[in-house]
């Protein structure tokens, strides 16, 4: 390769790259650069393909919405199917809707959580979370007569290695369960993850939050609780912590510090 | 230079496999073969990855002070990764949740360390770059085939195209669910292994030690 190179130049570049690659000088010369070049070019390209992945993740919320009130199918046109959900920005403590303060089609309810301002610090945390947004982004799907349908609601709680997030979508009585399905979560591939699994996510349908008097009885576990089939979703096997998880999540999120006053103003038929 | 480009190309895919004969790369062999799409992406990544990083490594061997030449060639292995991690989450956003952590652990795959340290340092970079991309595409053809057997025989389709109608479906194969787990690539791997060396027998190891017989008294 050597006589491809341009005559030797006796410049100080040269002599620098000629000198023993051993010395401290340029151990350190030799760091520094790769780590500089580096870095450059791995954050050229984050930020240059952010904007494509978040539209990536923004379409792939969509279609999660979609799916968990089952009317996703494949090669449909995602951005018009979602057109169909009515978004809303609800306040948790109050089940009012507070689109005129803040805009349902931009909110992040999930960055909403870190700011002090529009969250609260939880002392009772079975879903860990450690705060919880006070208002959150859910979606209602009215059929053509424009009675409602559905409702979408986001979830999210810790598992065992990361926080799932997730849909849990309800019939217009507040109560049925029609699905829940997380968008993402990492957990132990073939045993947590199997939250995914088509077979599992079929359990929730036709589930009961609440039973006649009002308690919320809905559990994951692996034997049936005394309040009935209706009220019970079989854990994952081999996979208990994050069945637990997904036990204390939707119990949190499903109860007073969640969706419940949204849930009773449902089932009083105000939407 | 003792080998043509040819060679260095394709000796990796059978004579000198990077999985087979030198057993490297195993853990995500095992992980991501579930489905042939998956395999091919996975194997697509790495050939970028061993082929670039062997040729920029190469580029700068003779600059790279011998006491942090690993960390420098790590530096440059993980920026190649990221990379391709930022495109795939970019334009393949489906493939890259499947394929979730282990296009990170692209970086501590052995294959493309194994290229940097073995082959890149002491070669001109055009030679590592072609030796890279064939032990990359050593590789990936464990990979695709092991993808094959595992989602033909588990799930009865290919590139997600059902082949065998499975029974769940209303058609009448019974699909051999552990091939979908990991367990079941070690299984293939193994045959795979048993199979190349029945063909060449030039790859069998030598025993590292003797079973001593001991004389009865």
């Amino acid at each position: 390769m050597s006589d491809t190179q341009p005559p030797e130049q006796k410049g100080a570049i040269a002599r620098f790259l000629a000198a023993s690659p051993d010395s401290v000088g340029k151990t350190i010369f030799v760091a520094v650069a790769v780590c500089l070049v580096a870095s450059m070019v791995v954050s050229a390209a984050a930020v240059s393909l952010r904007p494509v992945q978040d539209a990536n993740r923004l379409k792939d919320r969509q279609v999660n919405v979609l799916q968990v009130a089952g009317v996703y199918e494949p090669g449909i046109d995602v951005t018009e199917a979602f057109a169909a959900f009515e978004p809303h920005v609800l306040e948790l403590e109050t089940g009012e809707f507070v689109d005129d303060q803040f805009d349902p089609t931009t909110f992040d309810d999930i960055a909403a959580a870190s700011d002090p301002d529009l969250s609260v610090a939880l002392d009772n945390d079975p879903a860990g979370i450690g705060r919880r947004s006070n208002y959150r982004v859910i979606y209602l799907l009215r059929d053509q007569s424009g009675e409602l349908d559905k409702v979408v609601l986001p979830l999210h709680g810790y598992g065992l290695w990361s926080t799932l997030y997730g849909f849990i979508a309800l019939e217009n009585n507040g109560n049925d369960i029609f699905g829940l399905q997380f968008y993402q979560h990492g957990e132990t591939p073939g045993l947590g993850a199997e939250v995914d699994n088509p077979r599992w996510k079929a359990l929730w349908n036709g589930k009961k939050l609440r039973d006649d008097a009002g308690d919320l009885q809905i559990t994951v576990s692996k034997t049936q609780p005394a309040a009935g089939p209706d009220f019970y979703v079989d854990a994952l096997a081999g996979a208990t912590l994050t069945s637990v998880g997904v036990d204390n999540l939707v119990k949190f999120w499903m109860g007073d510090a969640g969706y419940a006053p949204f849930l009773a103003k449902l089932q009083a038929g105000e939407f | 230079m003792s080998q043509t480009r040819k060679e260095l190309l394709v000796d990796p895919l059978v004579d000198n496999n990077p999985i087979t004969l030198q057993v490297l790369g195993i853990c995500s062999a095992l992980a991501v073969t579930s489905s042939l799409q998956v395999s091919m992406v996975m194997a697509l990544a790495v050939i970028f990855v061993t082929s670039f990083s062997s040729f920029f490594i190469s580029c700068l061997r003779n600059q790279i002070p011998g006491s942090i030449r690993i960390i420098v060639q790590m530096v440059i292995i993980a920026s190649l990764v990221i990379l391709v991690d930022q495109i795939l989450k970019a334009y393949a956003f489906e493939i890259s949740k499947t394929l979730s952590v282990f296009v990170g652990l692209i970086i501590t795959n052995c294959i493309v360390m194994g290229r940097a340290e073995a082959f890149a340092m002491k070669n001109p970079p055009v030679a590592s770059f072609i030796d890279g991309m064939g032990n990359g595409m050593g590789y990936g053809l464990i990979l695709l085939l092991v993808g094959f057997i595992r989602e033909l025989f588990g799930a009865g389709s290919l590139f997600g195209i059902t082949i065998l109608q499975t029974v769940n479906n209303g058609g009448w194969y019974v699909p051999n669910g552990m091939l979908l787990l990991p367990p079941s690539a070690f299984f293939i791997i193994g045959l795979i292994i048993w199979a190349f060396r029945t063909w060449k027998p030039s790859q069998v190891e030598e025993r590292e030690y003797k079973i001593q017989q001991v004389e009865a008294h």
